[in-house]
């Protein structure tokens, strides 16, 4: 960087970001115990990092193992201390980079998924375009009467959200979703 | 100390049999002895009356009365830091908890261990607003390592013992452990400290990778113009850590600068010293850190106040760096060698190789690099104008080092000029002699930390090189000293002026010293008396030394009322938003060269 551009009178700097950022999916072990979640959220706002998506629950019941999967933005040293900061977190068993582990696999991503329920209302014409469009999409009806519909969709993060936007116009009035589930391709855990 | 205790040993049979049943209370006594506890610094209140009824009844662990919880931690830090023990405090719920919070903060960031047990209100009022209730583990998450809440008695005992597993444990840090009340009443199952750990996670790693310390070997031989940059990483990792940095600077010959935390670490009297770095270093290690082209950084952390500005940092040196903390490692500045692990483990392994592959230093370039730093060392960054009516502050502190050198003493310091006078004048040979507020910069941390010092080195003399801002924060603590016979001294640099933010007023502000000047203080001398303590005052350097000495003397806590230049600054100091090699040395201090020293873009940051 540039002495001129760097503003002075204090010991703070602000640094002029220059690595691009990157959504990365983050596998993290946890002891199940009170407060293991709060510990974790409270690491990305005390420090400042992004959450885009977050998944918990119980994995291992013998062991009281959570798996926490987070889908994160940052630049790679930003992702970087994310991983350590976590892994100093004490209930913290093991923080998996899936994004980067699927890339030296040689894939773009890990696989993930997501679950998304829509309650779509309305009448006649729009009500049956809803139906046909859910049928492209395989989302399934899991309840409805003649006013509504509410469907269940799984998928990729891109899918749901195209399926959402077609919806909108068609009478969509709740989303509910889950959050990525991710794990990456081939034997390895 | 730090990370050896991955291997924690079996404690002697007999303290606690195995499985005994016993109150919550009378667990938390038993785990404090079972972790080699002799001193608690706390205070009552409704949630922990459980507990000070068990102190009451036993003698092996003594409490000490503090008189607000912010002390407990300051004192237990610096009983931690004097002695590498784990400091312990005990305070109440609510109020009692939220005061500890400064104490847990700054001993986080300094990473001190610490194990703080507070009292809850009864499990089955957690959540209802009860009297004295606040979210105990909530507050403190984010300023502790970890923290419990134990809502089983059965609980208990294993908790504690791993809080201050934690506590001392890869990098150093305060744990707090909650215990309603209820817990504390009801009956249930002690079991001793176990040989094994329990614990599944958090493991710290202390062996570093030999394949990266062999790299980091041959870079170090290798080097032109290396520098060594220690930090409280060493200290924390014990005294064989300290022997092993002296081992290795003898074995290359390489100049060493030190971190405010890590003073003392290598003597200030050794030849290789450079002095402090960073914002108050010296001129020598500053720029030496500025032109090195190889770094050895041993359990430091890069922190804003040593680096200056970031992309002007040691801009043309391959970096090494040493640390048990893998969160510190690239954190501020990338660096080309990260060794993880504990200091004492990886510098055995260094200094081991250095000597079995025969290394040396080159030679011919050493003596270009010496020779150079020679000439920086001539410039006398640390200079001052001397006066022979009104005592300077530096010369203060430089007749205090003087007469108590050759004694066992122990200095803390509240924050601020007088903290960097003390860092930059009194010569450090030991470790664990210096206690500071370093990360989080806490005034008031001195008075209750040399209390600290104090109880767990009865016999040595602690020193307390204070602001008279920083000291009027936790000043009721003299109660506490006269109360323990605990015969501190209180050496006041007192210019009427928070000293450290009328100097940022004049660098960035205009000189428009706004609350700065503290137009009311009290006769810190009848005020020691008013304690039951003594009060000193010297006004002038020629009465300075004999005052001292009286000080000295005295066996009572002692207040020193040393008035000094009001207008004196700290240099030499790297202007902010400035590089290493940009420093404003006190010669060319004048008044146009502060207000000019930061133009007018920097006024918007802090």
């Amino acid at each position: 960087m540039n002495a001129q551009h760097q503003p002075t009178g204090s010991a703070y700097f602000i640094e002029k970001e220059t690595e691009t950022r990157e959504t990365h999916t983050l596998s993290v072990l946890v002891d199940n115990e009170p407060g293991v979640l709060a510990r974790v959220i409270g690491l990305f706002s005390g420090r400042g990092y992004n959450i885009e998506s977050l998944t918990v629950s119980e994995t291992e019941h013998e062991e009281h193992l959570s798996r926490i999967t987070i889908v994160t933005r940052g630049t790679p040293h930003v992702l970087e201390q994310i991983k350590s900061q976590l892994e100093r977190i004490v209930p913290v068993h093991n923080v998996r980079d899936l994004t980067v582990r699927a890339r030296e696999l040689g894939h773009d991503k890990p696989l993930e998924r997501e679950l998304c329920l829509l309650k779509v209302r309305g009448k006649g014409e729009h009500r049956m375009e809803a139906l046909r469009l859910a049928d492209a999409f395989r989302a399934q009806v899991i309840d409805a009467n003649i006013e509504h519909f509410i469907f269940e969709i799984t998928g990729r993060v891109s899918k749901i959200e195209q399926f959402i936007a077609t919806m909108k116009p068609l009478g969509l009035i709740e989303v509910c979703r889950t959050g990525v589930a991710a794990m990456n391709r081939g034997i390895d855990s | 100390m730090t990370a050896t205790m991955t291997e924690t040993k079996a404690k002697p049979a007999g303290r606690a049999m195995a499985g005994q049943q016993m109150t919550g209370a009378e667990m938390v006594i038993q785990a404090l002895k079972d972790n080699d506890v002799q001193h608690v610094f706390g205070y009552p209140g409704g949630a922990v009356l459980p507990i000070y009824d068990e102190i009451f009844q036993q003698e092996d662990v003594q409490h000490i009365l503090v008189r607000h919880e912010q002390g407990a931690g300051h004192a237990a830090e610096g009983y931690a830091r004097s002695t590498g023990k784990v400091g312990v405090m005990l305070v109440t719920s609510g109020p009692g908890a939220t005061n500890a919070v400064t104490a847990l903060q700054d001993a986080l960031m300094d990473s001190i261990p610490l194990v703080c047990i507070t009292g809850q209100v009864p499990t089955t009022l957690i959540g209802s607003d009860a009297f004295q209730e606040c979210d105990t583990v909530g507050i403190t998450r984010p300023c502790t390592k970890h923290n419990w809440l134990v809502r089983d008695v059965n609980e208990l005992s294993r908790v504690m013992h791993e809080a201050f597993r934690i506590a001392k444990s890869g990098r150093p840090g305060p744990v707090v452990v909650d215990i309603p009340k209820d817990v504390q009443f009801s009956t249930g199952t002690y079991h001793a400290p176990s040989p094994v750990i329990e614990q599944k996670s958090y493991q710290p790693r202390v062996k570093g990778d030999l394949a990266k310390i062999k790299a980091a070997v041959e870079l170090l031989a290798s080097a032109k113009r290396p520098m060594i940059y220690s930090g409280g990483g060493v200290v924390n990792s014990g005294p064989e850590a300290c022997h092993l940095l002296r081992e290795f600077v003898k074995l290359s010959d390489f100049p060493i600068t030190s971190t405010l935390m890590g003073l003392g670490a290598y003597p200030a009297s050794g030849k290789n010293w450079m002095g402090m770095l960073g914002m108050h270093g010296t001129y020598e290690a500053n720029m030496a850190m500025h032109d090195c082209d190889v770094m050895l950084c041993i359990g430091a952390r890069f922190d804003d106040r040593i680096t200056g500005r970031l992309d002007a940092f040691a801009p043309h040196s391959k970096k090494i760096h040493i640390d048990i903390d893998p969160s510190s490692i690239n954190k501020n500045v990338r660096v080309d060698i990260p060794i993880l692990g504990d200091v004492e483990h990886v510098l055995e392994d260094m200094v081991r190789l250095w000597r079995a592959q025969s290394q040396k230093n080159d030679a011919e370039a050493m003596k270009g690099w010496w020779s150079q730093i020679a000439k920086w060392r001539g410039r006398n960054s640390l200079a001052y104008a001397e006066n022979r009516d009104v005592i300077m502050p530096q010369y203060a502190v430089q007749r205090l080092y003087e007469l108590t050198r050759d004694r066992d003493t122990y200095i803390t310091t509240e924050v601020g000029q007088h903290q960097m006078w003390a860092a930059q004048f009194y010569g450090f040979e030991e470790p664990n002699r210096w206690m500071t507020s370093g990360g989080l910069g806490t005034m008031g941390y001195g008075l209750p930390a040399a209390l600290g010092v104090q109880i767990a080195h009865p016999e040595s003399l602690v020193i307390d090189i204070a602001g008279d801002a920083s000291v009027l924060m936790t000043m009721q603590e003299m109660s506490c000293a006269v109360q323990y016979e605990a015969p501190i001294k209180i050496f006041i640099l007192n210019n009427q002026y928070m000293g450290m933010v009328r100097q940022w007023q004049q660098l960035l502000h205009g000189n428009r010293l706004s609350h700065s000047y503290t137009e009311a203080l009290p006769d810190f001398v009848k005020l020691a008396e008013a304690y039951g303590g003594v009060g000193i005052r010297c006004e002038k350097p020629g009465e300075l030394d004999d005052k001292i000495e009286e000080m000295i003397d005295v066996k009572r806590p002692v207040i020193f009322d040393c008035r000094v230049a009001n207008l004196a600054n700290c240099f030499p100091m790297i202007p902010s938003g400035k590089a290493h090699n940009e420093m404003l040395l006190p010669d060319e201090a004048t008044d146009e060269a502060v207000a000019n020293a930061i133009d007018a873009k920097g006024r918007s940051l802090v």
